[in-house]
């Protein structure tokens, strides 16, 4: 790779979604705005090896999808309103101070959440619009057809238009509910990077937590005081950091008690663990991100895992199942209390949810493991299976159907 | 910009007189608030008749034109800057006239 190549990647990478929410809120219409930030960076692969690289690339480029939005508004305006074209070309375009910009691609994110759209109206478009990913690329991370997404791209973007859902940051009163919705669809995004589904698909796709980090980094740097927020970063910083050592050379899931310590992300983990202690200090309630991250923080404390505060952990799970009682949660509970009290008190506590969660194949691998524990090796095979059959993600299949076959029936 | 709040109603019993009140109350609010464009509520579905004249003569039928468990009660209309503003306000309107209510913005232009 050149470096103008390099320039041209860290280009997409950082200035993208500030191109597109300046355009966005100068032309209120996400159409126009992403396929005129879409021109200039064509323009700038082709002029760049040419004329070398700007010196302030996103000025640059901001500029070039301005002219060429309004050569797109001037070619459309026939059926246009010809003062609003007027008015657009009157408009002398000052630089704008950095602050505001970030606060543009606030507003950009925000839009592209809102409550009005469903969630995974929301994931593609904020991918899209703020992350910068093209219709393939989204297409393949959600295991869906590119004109599948590519049609709910275009009728999110109509409906903004539309019913007019706002291009802006929410009121201080619904704030904390609209950076929930946000803040899920990041995790989302995060969670199929960390265990990606597909037999074609790599078993975890760096891209997506990469940028679901990046876009949690952000939200983080406009809304500093959010717990949820920071919590969040934690969370997928601290998950982050095992993801070498979670997949074995030959292509397996490596379990947390397996996992060789020393090869976690030790500058990940750290910057976790401050963010975690950080919250803790404010004293304030933490929300569900926050004591998913301090259950994290308890993990990756312990240099091996017979160290593991499991007191600590399932205290953290009563807590968090005060929150959130749903059954993946009481899930997850049963697995620390299976260290804690044994895999008998966990068994009867997962047996009492299994209704709920019939689908999920989590629930019956870690079935088969209490049972595997207990001795109940028929049973454990048969919960092993059900379990290979519903999970999606390569690395984890080839760990269950190891599991499976090492029990002594 | 103008939305339409459709109520969707799955019962047939009409709404009692203090529910009345306070869909009253809530317009009369939306009106010095500048919202309120119009309000009605519709009878029921078996009082409609439908008609179709796309073939030179007029073919009349007994009933609504579509036969569903959810049914259009009524409907407000109203005026709001943006989407948000509306869905407050809807938000509100589900409560008072205990309905589901579907928001729709007009076509502009």
């Amino acid at each position: 790779m050149t470096d103008i190549d390099d320039a041209i990647t860290a280009a997409h990478r950082d200035e993208w979604a500030r191109v597109v929410a300046a355009l966005a809120r100068r032309f209120g219409d996400l159409d126009i705005a992403e396929e005129s930030a879409a021109e200039a960076f064509a323009v700038a692969v082709t002029r760049w090896p040419q004329d070398g690289v700007p010196p302030n690339p996103g000025a640059w480029l901001t500029t070039t999808a301005n002219r060429k939005a309004i050569d797109r508004i001037r070619r459309e305006s026939k059926r246009d309103d010809k003062h609003k074209e007027a008015q657009l070309l009157s408009d002398d375009d000052p630089p704008e101070p950095l602050g505001v910009i970030d606060d543009e691609r606030l507003r950009l994110i925000f839009t592209c959440c809102h409550p009005a759209l469903s969630m995974e109206t929301r994931v593609a478009l904020t991918l899209r619009m703020v992350g910068g990913l093209t219709v393939p690329e989204i297409a393949r991370a959600f295991l869906a057809q590119e004109s599948a997404v590519g049609q709910r791209i275009t009728r999110a973007k109509a409906k903004i238009k539309a019913a007019r859902i706002p291009y802006r940051v929410p009121s201080a009163e619904d704030l904390p509910t609209r950076v929930a919705g946000v803040l899920g669809v990041l995790f989302l995004v995060f969670n199929e990077g960390y265990l990606a589904t597909g037999s074609d698909t790599d078993p975890v796709r760096q891209d997506l937590t990469n940028e679901a980090i990046r876009l949690t980094r952000l939200i983080r740097g406009l809304l500093p005081e959010d717990g949820e927020v920071a919590g969040l970063l934690a969370l997928m910083l601290i998950t982050d950091a095992r993801r070498t050592a979670r997949i074995s050379a030959s292509g397996e899931l490596v379990s947390l008690d397996e996992q060789d310590r020393g090869s976690w992300d030790t500058g990940l983990i750290a910057e976790g663990h401050q963010l975690v202690r950080e919250r803790l200090a404010t004293g304030m309630p933490p929300g569900r991100y926050q004591i998913l991250a301090a259950i994290g923080a308890v993990h990756t404390s312990a240099r091996d895992v017979r160290d593991t505060d499991w007191t600590q952990i399932v205290a953290l799970y009563n807590q968090l199942a005060r929150l959130d009682p749903s059954p993946i949660v009481i899930l997850n509970r049963a697995i620390a209390v299976a260290e804690l009290d044994g895999p008998e008190v966990a068994l009867a506590a997962v047996d009492a949810i299994g209704d709920k969660l019939a689908g999920y194949h989590a629930y019956h691998a870690t079935r088969a493991d209490l049972l595997r524990r207990l001795g109940r090796s028929k049973e454990s095979r048969d919960a092993y299976d059900q379990a290979i059959e519903l999970a999606g993600n390569t690395a984890e299949t080839a760990y269950l159907t190891r599991r499976r076959d090492q029990l002594s029936v | 910009m103008q939305y339409m709040f459709s109520v969707i109603d799955d019962k047939t019993n009409a709404n009692g007189p203090d529910v009345m009140a306070e869909i009253t109350a809530f317009n009369d609010r939306l009106a010095e608030l500048g919202h309120l464009v119009f309000a009605g509520g519709l009878d029921a579905p078996g009082s409609a008749t439908v008609i179709d004249n796309r073939h030179g003569e007029p073919m009349l039928t007994d009933g609504p034109f579509v036969e569903s468990k959810e049914y259009l009660a009524g409907f407000w209309i109203i005026e709001a800057p943006d989407l948000d503003v509306a869905l407050k306000l809807a938000a509100e309107g589900s409560k008072v006239c205990r309905a589901k209510l579907e928001v729709r913005p007009f076509l502009v232009g």
